[in-house]
C-alpha cells in the first residue's frame, strides 16, 4: 500500500532528507519520500503493518523536527 | 509569509538592532560579552534548545548542534560580535530559505490551479451545485461563461470559445460546438454550455494531471541522490577535520590553542551542506513546475535530467510530425482548369465516406449541387463511375484508368493519387497526403540548433511517402514500413549504439516504444489517457515545437544545478583551505554558509522563469 500525507511546518531541507533516511530504515517500509518542495510524505509499506509503520514514521519526523506535523487523514 | 516566518523576521530585526547597539557601546570584558549575549540568545535560543535535544538523542552532526558549538566556542575565545553575527546570519539564512521555498511552492501551485471547485449539475430539471467528485458519468453539467469545466464530457447544447491555456500553455482559445468533446480544467469563455459527462472526476483529465504533477517529486534525479549521499559524508568529515585542527597542531607545539580553536570554529560554521540540499531540489521543482505552465508535464526530476543529456530524437510519423489527416496536396489537371478538375472529383466522391474522398470534398470550397449528380457506381477497390452534368467520369486509382483505357501516368509526388478521366480521355489527377504539422520542420531545425545529433523517423507507411516527409522536415534518418514491434527494435538498436534516445509519439499504440526509450515523450495528450499513462514526459497539445522548449527547460535546469554545485563546493572548500592556513576569520565563514545558501537559492529560483520563444 502506498499513501501520501501532508506535512505542516517542514522548515528545513536538510531535515527532510534526514526524515526520509530515518523512515526508509524503519521495519516494514518498502519505500518512503519526504519532499521538502511539496511538503509531502509518501510511504509505501506492507498492507498488514501499514498503520504501525505510519505511527513509527510520525515519531521519526517528530525526532528530527518537533514543530513539523503530519496531517493524517 | 506565514505567521511563523513573520515572528522569526521580527526576532531577527530586533537582534540585529541590539547587536548594532552592543557594537557601538564602549564596553570591555564581561560587560561586552553580556551585551552581545542578549541579541545572541534572542535570535538563537531555539537553535540552542534544538541542539540540546539533539545531543540527548545522540545526533552530533546536526546543524543546530554544530552552529551552537561554533558560536559558544566563539564566545569562549572572546569573539563576541562574531558569535552574535554567526547566529544572526544563520537565522537569516534559514528564514530566507523557508520564504523562498514557500513562495516557489505557492507560485507553482497557482500555475496548477486547475482543480474545479464545484460542478453545476441538472438533476430532475433543477440546477444543483456539487463537489465534482459527486457527479456521475452521463449527467448533464451546466457551465457558464468564465467558469471552469469540472469534468470531461461532450457538449449537448450551446457552444463558444474555450480557454485551454492552463492545460496546454496555448493562449488562443478553441471554438467548441455541439457534439465536440471538452476537457476538464478548461474555462468556458463565451457561451453557456450543457455538457454530458463522460468520466468520473478521478478519471478526468484534471485529476490525472494534478496527480502526475504532485507525484513528480517522488522520482528523484541522480544528482539529487548524489547530493543526499554527499551531505551524509560532508558534515562528519568537516567536523572531524575541525577536531583535528583544534587538537593536533597545539599538541605538537605549533602555536596557541586559541588560534587553532578559532580556525576549527570556522570549519563548523561552513559544515552545513544546506546550500546544496535546498537549491538542487528547488531547481528541479521550479523546472518541472515552470514547464507545466507551457503544457509540458514531466513525471519526475530524473526524466528532466535525462532529457538534458538526450542526443538522439526518434519520432513516430503519423500524428506526431504529421497531422494524421488527409488533405489535398496538389492538383495536376490536363486540358482543364484545376478548379474544374476538383469540382468534378468532389461531385463524384460526394456520396462516399472514405477519408480520401472526404478530403477531396473538403478541399472543394463551396456547395456541391447534388442535382448535378446522376448515377454513381462504386467500383470496389478501384474508385467510382459517376454521371455529373450528364457526362460520365471515372474517378479512382491507376488500375481504374487502365481498365477504362485512359492514357494516364504516375505522379512524381508521394501520397495517394486519384486519377480522373471522362470516358477514355484522361483529365489529370489529384494528390492527397497526410499533412505535415505546420511547426514540424521548424521544431526539427531548432532541435539541431540545440545540439541534438540524430533525428530519426519511424513509420509504418511506405518508403516513398516516408522519404518525402523526411526530406521536407530535414530528418536525418528514416525507417519505413515498420510494424510496431520493429519500432521497438529500431530504438533498441540505437540504444545499443550508445545513443541517449528520446522517443516521441502520440501515445496511442506506441506504449512499448515509449517505455523502451531513455525518455518517452507523448504528445497531444489532451484527452488521451493512454499517453498520460505510458510516457515519461507528456506534451499536452500536439505541437512538435514544444519539444525544443522542453529540452531548453531541461538544459537550463541542469545548468543551474551544476552552477550551484560547483559554486557552493568551490566556496566552501576554498574557505576550509584558507581557514586551515589561518587566512580567514568568522566573517568568511558566515559568507561560506549563509551567503552561499542565499545565492544558490536565488539562482535556483531562476528555473521557474518562463523561457521566451
Amino acid at each position: 500500500m502506498k499513501k501520501t500525507f501532508k506535512l505542516e511546518d517542514l522548515d528545513c531541507a536538510n531535515c527532510a532528507a534526514k526524515m526520509e533516511a530515518a523512515i526508509k530504515k524503519l521495519d516494514g517500509v518498502q519505500d518512503a519520500t519526504v519532499s521538502f518542495m511539496t511538503q509531502k510524505l509518501t510511504i509505501e509499506a506492507e498492507d498488514t503493518r501499514f498503520d504501525e509503520v505510519v505511527k513509527a514514521a510520525v515519531k521519526c519526523i517528530a525526532r528530527v523536527e518537533p514543530d513539523c506535523r503530519v496531517i493524517l487523514k | 509569509m506565514t505567521r511563523r516566518q513573520k515572528k522569526t523576521l521580527a526576532r531577527i530585526a530586533a537582534a540585529a538592532l541590539l547587536t548594532l547597539v552592543a557594537a557601538l557601546l564602549p564596553l570591555e570584558g564581561v560587560w561586552k560579552a553580556l551585551a552581545f549575549a542578549v541579541p545572541y540568545l534572542l535570535v538563537g535560543w531555539d537553535v540552542l534548545w534544538g541542539a540540546i535535544r539533539k545531543i540527548l538523542q545522540g545526533q552530533v552532526f546536526d546543524e543546530e548542534f554544530l552552529m551552537s558549538l561554533a558560536t559558544i566556542g566563539a564566545f569562549a575565545v572572546g569573539e563576541y560580535p562574531e558569535a552574535a553575527a554567526v547566529m544572526l546570519f544563520y537565522q537569516i539564512g534559514e528564514w530566507f530559505q523557508s520564504v523562498a521555498v514557500g513562495r516557489s511552492r505557492r507560485s507553482i501551485a497557482a500555475l496548477m490551479d486547475i482543480r474545479p471547485d464545484m460542478a453545476r449539475v441538472l438533476r430532475g430539471g433543477e440546477e444543483i451545485e456539487l463537489d465534482p467528485e459527486e457527479v456521475a458519468v452521463g449527467e448533464i453539467l451546466l457551465v457558464r461563461p468564465g467558469e471552469r469545466i469540472p469534468l470531461d464530457g461532450v457538449i449537448v447544447e450551446g457552444g463558444g470559445s474555450v480557454d485551454t491555456a492552463a492545460l496546454t500553455g496555448e493562449s488562443l482559445p478553441a471554438d467548441k460546438r455541439e457534439g465536440d468533446t471538452v476537457i476538464s480544467g478548461c474555462i468556458s469563455l463565451t457561451g453557456l454550455l450543457k455538457i454530458r459527462t463522460e468520466s468520473a472526476y478521478a478519471e478526468s483529465t484534471v485529476a490525472r494531471i494534478l496527480e502526475l504533477v504532485e507525484n513528480s517529486a517522488e522520482k528523484k534525479a541522480r544528482v539529487e541522490n548524489f547530493i543526499t549521499r554527499f551531505a551524509r559524508w560532508y558534515t562528519p568529515l568537516v567536523v572531524a577535520s575541525a577536531l583535528l585542527l583544534a587538537l593536533l597542531p597545539p599538541l605538537l607545539g605549533q602555536g596557541a590553542w586559541s588560534d587553532w580553536l578559532r580556525r576549527a570554529l570556522i570549519f563548523l560554521v561552513v559544515s552545513c551542506p544546506c546550500a546544496l540540499v535546498v537549491s538542487v531540489p528547488l531547481s528541479f521543482f521550479g523546472g518541472i513546475g515552470g514547464a507545466s505552465r507551457d503544457g509540458v508535464l514531466i513525471k519526475g526530476a530524473n526524466y528532466l535530467e535525462m532529457l538534458d543529456r538526450v542526443d538522439t530524437l526518434v519520432f513516430d510519423k503519423t500524428g506526431t510530425l504529421t497531422q494524421g489527416r488527409f488533405a489535398v496536396d496538389a492538383i495536376h489537371p490536363q486540358a482543364v482548369s484545376a478548379e474544374e478538375l476538383l469540382d468534378i472529383a468532389a461531385a463524384a466522391e460526394s456520396y462516399s465516406s472514405h477519408p480520401v474522398a472526404e478530403s477531396v470534398v473538403l478541399a472543394h470550397e463551396g456547395d456541391i449541387d447534388r442535382g448535378r449528380i446522376g448515377e454513381v457506381e462504386e467500383l470496389a477497390g478501384l474508385g467510382v463511375r459517376a454521371v455529373v452534368d450528364g457526362r460520365t467520369f471515372y474517378v479512382g486509382s491507376g488500375r481504374l484508368m487502365d481498365r477504362v483505357g485512359a492514357d494516364w501516368h504516375e505522379c512524381h509526388l508521394p501520397g495517394t493519387v486519384i486519377h480522373i478521366a471522362e470516358d477514355r480521355a484522361y483529365m489529370g489527377h489529384i494528390v492527397i497526403s497526410d499533412q505535415l504539422k505546420p511547426d514540424a520542420a521548424g521544431a526539427i531545425r531548432r532541435l539541431k540548433e540545440l545540439g541534438v545529433k540524430r533525428t530519426v523517423m519511424l513509420t509504418g507507411d511506405g518508403e516513398k511517402v516516408a522519404q518525402a516527409v523526411a526530406e521536407q522536415l530535414g530528418v536525418d534518418e528514416v525507417h519505413a514500413g515498420l510494424l510496431p514491434a520493429q519500432k521497438v527494435e529500431e530504438v533498441e538498436r540505437l540504444l545499443a549504439e550508445g545513443c541517449r534516445v528520446a522517443f516521441v509519439g502520440d501515445g496511442i499504440n506506441d506504449a512499448p516504444v515509449l517505455s523502451r526509450a531513455d525518455v518517452g515523450i507523448a504528445m497531444g495528450a489532451l484527452g488521451s489517457d493512454a499517453a498520460i499513462e505510458s510516457a515519461d514526459i507528456v506534451l499536452m497539445d500536439d505541437k512538435p515545437s514544444r519539444l525544443p522548449l522542453a529540452i531548453r527547460i531541461a538544459r537550463r535546469t541542469m545548468r543551474v544545478v551544476r552552477e550551484n554545485i560547483a559554486f557552493s563546493l568551490a566556496v566552501k572548500f576554498g574557505i576550509l583551505l584558507l581557514s586551515a592556513l589561518g587566512l580567514t576569520n568568522m566573517w568568511w565563514a558566515v559568507f561560506g554558509d549563509v551567503g552561499v545558501l542565499i545565492l544558490a537559492t536565488l539562482n535556483a529560483m531562476r528555473c521557474m522563469v518562463r523561457i521566451k520563444e
